[in-house]
């Protein structure tokens, strides 16, 4: 831990490049183009913006409905798609089965409704071209959404780099993505995906079985540093529930990557 | 607009009214842009700069638990939409670290700055007057390292991205300054009852 001087506080975070807004993000209104099953709780919703605002991967939209009595519920959901079209937005959402958002996402909302949703938000979770790599990025379950448009943008913008993805999911059938993630590799040598199944393994399973770990992670650090071929540090994103993210941060911390290469995005309740 | 087909599932009503565009959160979530600080308590301290960049007065984890301890009850409400009613604080007041410092009259802004590099700022009159606090224990139990422990800034009124955590310090400011989400677009002040949310809010 460090003392630090106290006219000038550590300011890591503030070595992150800081996109300022240049405007502020209004409420808009989106139509609903595509409805896309992921999984068998994970839907993704392509829709297509009154007012295209420039995004950066890793950045999220707030969604907020309004009943006919005027009360209002508001989430914040990761745009899944590439920023290189922002005309239209992808937003992936997991059913929750108590939850107010996400089951009208699942259960009501269909192409051509039209949604309330402003954006672009987020700054430290993000990821352009000119911040290089390489990329370890970890996702845990529906931590994967940002994580598969840094992934989408850097096949598109920036193919020279290298990239590892550790997806960290229940079983087989929580993989969301899968013909993106399985695709993305042979399309392009400069990635790879690592896939952790905690609970429920198929036959013959030959990836991980275990939660993210720190022998895990110097695994996937090492075979990163293998494709990359130099010994430059790696930019390492890390999003997914509360749990995955603190040991994921640890076990990045712990094989030497430093705490201003580490991004985390969190989300769920602790207990 | 009303939105198609909604009509709110709200799991329970909220005993009092709670900020607009919120939900009611039993749990208590972690949002962090970074990994968790762990700082050791023997290596950890507290200090108040002045805004020419001078200590007014920094102590120790001893010597800080050592100075007037005050307990608060009040609701938290996060920007990500979430508010959590009936939390306990315990901790010192930013009066009572004035005092102990000997600064009658503080600038008017200061900048909270985190182990770990994240900052917010804050008007210093919301966290005067009993308004803000630091704090080192949630109900009643010493506040866990992912909550922003040993010690964070406690400022129930605005959004909880200004209740800065892991707490090193405050600097005054004669003028105010965007801190860490404050640059990314999070608004200056953050009032949740003005849905504060973010720039031009």
């Amino acid at each position: 831990m460090r003392g630090g001087n106290p006219e000038r506080p550590n300011p890591q975070h503030l070595d992150y490049p800081v996109h300022r807004c240049r405007e502020t993000t209004s409420w808009q209104l989106a139509t609903v183009e595509r409805v896309a099953v992921e999984t068998y709780r994970a839907k993704t919703f392509t829709l297509r913006l009154a007012e295209p605002r420039p995004f950066r991967a890793g950045q999220h939209y707030d969604v907020r409905l309004t009943a006919p009595d005027g009360y209002q519920a508001q989430r914040s959901y990761s745009v899944a798609s590439a920023p290189d079209d922002f005309q239209r937005i992808d937003l992936t959402v997991e059913h929750i089965p108590d939850g107010e958002v996400s089951p009208y996402f699942h259960e009501v909302v269909e192409p051509g409704d039209v949604l309330e949703v402003r954006g672009p938000i987020g700054g430290p979770f993000t990821w352009t071209p000119e911040m290089a790599g390489p990329l370890l990025l970890l996702a845990g379950g529906s931590g994967i959404v940002p994580l598969k448009s840094i992934l989408m943008h850097r096949e598109l913008a920036a193919p020279e780099t290298p990239a590892l993805l550790v997806y960290s999911a229940r079983g087989p059938e929580d993989i969301i993505y899968r013909k993106f993630l399985d695709n993305v590799g042979r399309r392009s040598p400069g990635v790879a995906v690592r896939c952790a199944l905690t609970r429920r393994q198929p036959p013959g399973w030959i990836g991980y079985d275990r939660r993210v770990d720190a022998a895990m992670v110097r695994e996937c650090l090492d075979e990163l540093m293998g494709m990359n071929g130099s010994d430059a540090v790696p930019l390492s994103y890390a999003c997914g529930p509360t749990g995955f993210v603190e040991a994921a941060a640890d076990a990045l911390l712990s094989v030497g990557i430093a705490e201003s290469a580490i991004r985390t995005e969190r989300f769920g309740p602790t207990q | 607009m009303v939105t198609r087909g909604f009509f709110g599932r709200r799991r329970e009503t909220p005993p009092r009214p709670i900020p607009p565009g919120q939900y009611l959160e039993r749990g208590f979530p972690v949002l962090t842009a970074g990994p968790t600080q762990r700082v050791p308590l023997d290596q950890w301290s507290f200090v108040l700069v002045g805004a020419d960049g001078e200590p007014l007065g920094e102590w120790n984890w001893e010597q800080f638990r050592s100075l007037p301890e005050t307990e608060i009850f009040t609701d938290i409400h996060c920007v990500t939409k979430w508010s959590k009613l009936d939390t306990t604080w315990k901790g010192v007041t930013i009066d009572d670290l004035l005092v102990a410092a000997g600064v009658a009259e503080p600038p008017p802004y200061l900048m909270a700055f985190s182990y770990g590099g994240y900052t917010t700022n804050l008007p210093t009159w919301d966290v005067i007057e009993g308004r803000g606090m630091v704090a080192y224990e949630f109900d009643g139990q010493p506040i866990a390292a992912e909550h922003g422990g040993p010690a964070r800034l406690v400022v129930p009124h605005l959004y909880f991205w200004k209740s800065a955590k892991w707490l090193r310090g405050i600097r005054f400011m004669p003028q105010d300054q965007p801190g860490f989400w404050e640059q990314y677009g999070y608004h200056m002040y953050g009032d949740p009852w003005k849905e504060q949310r973010y720039w031009g809010d």
